[in-house]
């Protein structure tokens, strides 16, 4: 029994040491972004690895969840005669909720799991303690631009999602299904609010960006450096990720359109 | 990875387009395009019940969007709710006897405030007040109107 209760406190003090080493790191990181702006190539590459590399991923289900949401709401909206709505619905729904968040989780499987891999990869062959060797700090070389690629590409991504998603239920409602053109637009210009309603959605995708990123550098730089601990670390990854993501987006929610 | 220039081109493309897509966010999806293009003036107008009328609701005249509601206050002392209308200055000409009623779009649509222009001389202008006003319909009120008068023709049989 105690050993059992002494087990339970020595998780939960590795627990915390590990929140408190993520934290110090995310100190080290934002250290590090001055520097960046001398060497911008090496965001450039890591932006074209973390954001140009996604972009097909995103807009493929950008497309296929605003079909999706195209007939399943037209599909309950037409029974009580409001199809003219489809607009709005689909709008707002991609707009608020699903461009965000489901960029952010496929932007952690995709970029994140990566990220991870890379550079627990790099800790376990010794490639981050040669850059010590050689006087440069791998936090400013490696992870700083990495993790600023992350941040910058992840708004833009969800940016891309929702816009590929309106059209795509635009396709399918007003190509396939025959709801009218101008119903379609002008009843989601009235309804839709830029503030309110998109501005909120870009901050979405700014704090999903700045944690998904987080975790997943953080975890390859903490990963135990053997062929499993990356593993791990990899799985944990998208894992913590996912978790943050959607507990984050009911506080981020309940704050915003709460009232 | 491939040779610089064509990392910064494609780099430099994902940029723009995510910039574009909220640029058409902004502009085809949200209400940005309805913004105060152009200058305004301000009427009030003062109603018994306003319903479900909110701020940035629409103010028609003849079915013409003509500006939008800007402000909803409550006069404590009248017991009245003024609201404040921005209507677009290049509509100038409603005379001083135009009247304000709420309507509402559709059987469950959004409310709207609708003009309809008077025969005065004078036109209203930035402050002015409108003096005839017409009250949103609340359902319950006509229901129990209707029930009311239903039972009282039941008394009289």
């Amino acid at each position: 029994m105690l050993e059992f209760i002494r087990q339970l406190g020595r998780g939960g003090i590795s627990q915390f040491a590990k929140l408190g080493r993520a934290n110090l790191f995310m100190l080290k990181v934002l250290a590090g972004f001055p520097g960046l702006l001398r060497r911008p190539g090496l965001l450039v590459a890591q932006l074209w690895s973390v954001g140009v590399l996604s972009l097909m991923i995103i807009v493929v289900s950008g497309l296929f969840v605003g079909m999706v949401l195209g007939l399943q709401g037209y599909n309950t909206l037409v029974d009580f005669g409001a199809e003219e709505s489809l607009g709005v619905a689909v709008a707002l729904s991609i707009v608020r909720e699903l461009g965000p968040v489901v960029t952010a989780l496929l932007f952690a499987g995709r970029a994140g799991s990566a990220l991870a891999a890379e550079i627990g990869l790099m800790k376990a062959t010794e490639q981050l303690s040669g850059m010590e060797m050689m006087a440069v700090d791998p936090i400013h070389r490696v992870i700083a631009p990495r993790f600023l690629a992350g941040f910058i590409s992840m708004p833009l991504l969800a940016a891309i999602f929702s816009a590929v998603g309106i059209y795509g239920g635009y396709f399918v409602g007003v190509a396939l299904l025959g709801v009218d053109d101008g119903a379609y637009w002008s009843q989601m210009q009235a309804k839709v609010d830029l503030f309110d309603d998109i501005l909120n959605g870009v901050i979405k995708s700014l704090v999903f960006g700045w944690v998904v990123t987080w975790i997943a550098v953080f975890e390859g730089y903490d990963a135990i450096p053997t062929s499993e601990g990356v593993s791990r670390a990899t799985t944990r990854t998208v894992v913590y990720a996912a978790f943050a993501v959607l507990g984050l987006d009911f506080v981020l929610t309940a704050l915003m359109f709460g009232d | 990875m491939k040779s610089n220039k064509t990392t910064e081109l494609m780099v430099g493309m994902f940029i723009a387009a995510g910039l574009a897509a909220l640029f058409v966010l902004a502009m085809q999806v949200s209400n940005l395009s309805s913004f105060g293009n152009g200058d305004t003036y301000r009427v009030t107008a003062r109603f018994e019940n306003i319903g479900g009328l909110k701020v940035r609701s629409a103010v028609t005249v003849g079915g013409v969007r003509v500006g939008r509601v800007a402000s909803i206050d409550y006069d404590s002392e009248r017991f009245q709710a003024v609201v404040g209308l921005d209507l677009e200055s290049k509509y100038d000409r409603f005379p001083e006897d135009t009247s304000a009623a709420i309507y509402t779009a559709g059987l469950l649509g959004e409310q709207y405030v609708a003009l309809e222009p008077g025969g005065s001389e004078d036109v209203l202008k930035d402050g002015s007040q409108i003096e005839l006003t017409q009250s949103a319909l609340v359902l319950e009120k006509l229901i129990s109107k209707f029930l009311f008068e239903k039972a009282s023709e039941g008394d009289k049989k």
